[in-house]
């Protein structure tokens, strides 16, 4: 018996892998029955529905991108503090002295192009008419998804605490401060006046409460750490297990009636 | 920065010489494709002699520090006649060209040229110091990759949307139906995707490796980067601002633009196109998505990211980025038009003793035009349009679809009209209450 043989009939193998390798047809359909991670594809499809040049494969290599800066983020995080002190030195740091800096580069090089894929995603099922019945409902999760992949690139971006982070989320949380009603600057905020006394005010509006201060601070570096790291992804993850059993619920990949 | 400094040259040289290289192998593969599998040796020679060869001859020239540019005036007259406008104007007629040619240049040979020539131009542009420094920040790098993959991609669904729509006119239904045979997803998806994350991966630590990520100096409260820009993928909205106060361009119409998307499969009731790339049989939808993705969200990125400098100023692909660069606002609220060019008479303005609710009319007298106008807009508009070119979508979609489509749609417009209008007669608002933080 080969090295080879002799594995896969060790007790160990088979009680990972339940049945021989899918060599023939019966066990490439078992392996995508009894293999977790395989189980979320049906055991067979249409044959367009895994052209590359129908799907462009853009929501697999989003997931993909999704999964590289899952990894990446949770090992930056074992470097990176986030407090005024040390958030821009241990950036730094990254670059200069630790060896696996490179991690920077592809959580951000990954983030960046997460952004381009899933637009590319929409695209792709908006001019294939994907949308349309019984996908309606799969295409909602996935405008939200669009939303919290750009949620997640910003937070992200103010992490390094450098010139270009904290100016770039300055600028596009000035925004908050125009929300009707709710924000310091906005139309209307004068509703909000009760006896006398008005409600909104620099520390109370919307952009207070995004940033936790009246500016780019130590408070917002920590609230937008831990939307960063924990709370969107949290959402991301439910919502794409969703997205994905919608996929297979609504009938798989879309096709010509 | 407006000579350029040999080292400059150098170090871009290198670049260029091995980016010549690889559009001269990319040439000689597809010549090598076209005549082994096509068996069309008539079209490898051309791609050679046109492409390849050509391509070659630059790199030693880029390699030794000598990259071929473009001429200065050429340079010099697309600094001068670029501006918001002309580049609005070129990138609507250009995709406007595309669409309606669109079975002209989805050819293969059409598409190829195109390619070849946006490199050869990138290339020769890159050799502008001003050009370069704004195209290789690296966080502007990835934009670069979008308009490329756009470019492709678009390119790729027209062709098939184009081929299927000559298909559906014989009857023959869509291209995508004949490959309706069951396949097992083991090994056929399977292997797809796992050669898909391998060459991703390789991909991304190419793109690691090579490009350094941005690290500027250490935050600074108080000293404010001039242009400051907010990430790339906001520069649209970022854009919007020159149009509408951040109420709108901040908060409302990108609400809109959330909610607009989510809402498109309750409104489209088209039941054609579904799960094929077509065109004509849902031309509408098309039009109306492509105008607002493409023309409105893309370009607005690219020349929020681009063109605009210090002050938010425009400023040409090749010009150098001068902080100093005044342009004279001198937009007028229509109000002003209206009482002080148009009646020669000053604003109304409440008497300073008035109570509080004078003082409301009044403003609300003074902006009567404006008010007017929009309220015209968004409430005469709809019902005006379900009597006549919606009138089939009203009775498809019932009252509260087509409201909400119409009302939709008056918001996208909202922001060309609002363009125009500043471009033609200097407006500034239609609505200014000021008083209430609520200009329009
Ligand atoms: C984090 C972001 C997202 C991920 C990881 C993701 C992933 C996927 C994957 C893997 C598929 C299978 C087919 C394919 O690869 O094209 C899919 C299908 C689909 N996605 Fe997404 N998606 C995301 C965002 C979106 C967005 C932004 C939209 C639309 C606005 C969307 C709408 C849909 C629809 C309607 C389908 C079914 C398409 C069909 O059956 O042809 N998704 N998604």
């Amino acid at each position: 018996m080969s090295l080879g043989e002799t594995i896969r009939n060790s007790q160990i193998w088979k009680s990972v892998f339940r049945h021989p390798m899918p060599l023939d047809r019966r066990n490439r359909i078992v392996v995508m029955l009894t293999n977790f991670f395989l189980h979320l594809h049906p055991v067979s499809m249409k044959k367009q529905g895994i052209a590359l040049s129908y799907t462009w494969c853009m929501g697999g290599v989003t997931f993909f991108l999704f999964l590289v800066e899952t990894v990446t983020g949770v090992l930056l995080m074992f470097y990176y503090r986030p407090t005024l002190e040390w958030a821009y030195n241990d950036i730094l740091a990254l670059r200069d002295v630790t060896s696996l800096g490179i991690l920077r580069e592809l959580h951000r090089w990954g983030a960046h192009a997460m952004v381009i894929t899933v637009w590319l995603h929409m695209y792709r099922v908006f001019l294939t008419g994907s949308y349309k019945p019984p996908r309606e409902f799969n295409w909602v999760v996935g405008v939200i998804l669009l939303l919290l992949t750009l949620l997640l690139s910003f937070t992200g971006y103010l992490l390094p605490w450098d010139q270009l982070a904290i100016w770039a989320i300055t600028v596009g949380s000035n925004m908050a401060r125009a929300t009707p009603i709710l924000g310091y600057e906005g139309p209307l905020q004068q509703l909000l006046t009760v006896e006398g006394i008005d409600m909104i005010s620099d520390a109370s509006d919307a952009r207070f409460g995004l940033l936790g201060a009246r500016f780019v601070g130590e408070e917002t570096l920590n609230r937008f750490y831990v939307l960063h790291c924990v709370g969107i992804p949290l959402a991301v993850s439910l919502l794409l297990a969703i997205h994905f059993w919608r996929v297979r619920k609504d009938g798989g990949i879309s096709g010509p009636l | 920065m407006h000579g350029t400094d040999p080292g400059f040259l150098q170090s871009i040289g290198t670049f260029l010489g091995f980016y010549y290289l690889f559009i001269s192998l990319m040439n000689s593969v597809m010549a090598l494709y076209l005549w082994g599998k096509k068996g069309r040796p008539d079209l490898a020679i051309a791609v050679l002699v046109l492409f390849a060869v050509p391509f070659l001859m630059l790199s030693p020239f880029a390699l030794s520090g000598q990259p071929p540019g473009l001429p200065t005036w050429f340079t010099d007259t697309v600094n001068a006649a670029a501006n918001a406008v002309v580049y609005t104007a070129l990138t609507t007629g250009a995709l406007v060209l595309l669409y309606l040619c669109r079975s002209f240049f989805v050819r293969k040979d059409v598409a190829w040229v195109m390619l070849n020539v946006a490199l050869l131009l990138m290339g020769l542009s890159m050799t502008n110091q001003n050009f370069a420094l704004i195209v290789t920040k690296p966080d502007n790098v990835p934009i670069v990759g979008l308009v490329f993959l756009l470019g492709f991609f678009t390119w790729l669904a027209t062709a098939k949307a184009v081929e299927n729509d000559d298909r559906i006119a014989r009857g023959l239904g869509p291209a995508e139906k004949d490959d309706n045979e069951k396949v097992l997803v083991w090994p056929d998806l399977v292997y797809t995707e796992l050669i898909c994350m391998v060459a991703l991966t390789a991909f991304l630590l190419v793109w690691a490796i090579g490009l350094p990520a941005p690290l500027e100096e250490p935050a600074s409260s108080v000293k404010t980067p001039n242009p400051s820009k907010a990430p790339w993928y906001f520069l649209g909205l970022q854009e919007m601002l020159v149009y509408y106060d951040p109420w709108m361009a901040g908060v409302v119409l990108p609400s809109l633009i959330v909610f607009g998307l989510m809402a498109i499969p309750y409104i489209d009731f088209n039941k054609l196109g579904n799960g094929y790339y077509t065109i004509k049989e849902r031309r509408f939808s098309y039009l109306v998505f492509q105008i607002g993705f493409l023309d409105l969200w893309v370009t607005l990125i690219i020349l929020g990211t681009f063109l605009r400098g210090p002050n938010w100023n425009f400023f040409g692909p090749y010009e150098f980025w001068d902080p100093h660069k005044v342009l004279a606002l001198n937009n007028v609220d229509l109000s002003e038009y209206f009482w002080v060019r148009g009646l020669n008479q000053g604003l109304p303005r409440a008497p300073v003793d008035a109570d509080g609710l004078t003082k409301f009319l009044y403003i609300l007298l003074r902006e009567s035009p404006g008010i007017v106008l929009v309220l015209l807009y968004f409430l005469a508009l709809p019902p005006l349009l379900a009597t006549t070119i919606f009138r089939r979508f009203l009775a498809k979609m019932g009252f509260i679809r087509y409201m909400v489509l119409a009302n939709l749609l008056l918001f996208m417009a909202a922001l060309p009209l609002k363009m125009i209008l500043r471009w033609t007669v200097n407006l500034k608002y239609l609505v200014a209450i000021p008083e209430y933080f609520l200009n329009f």
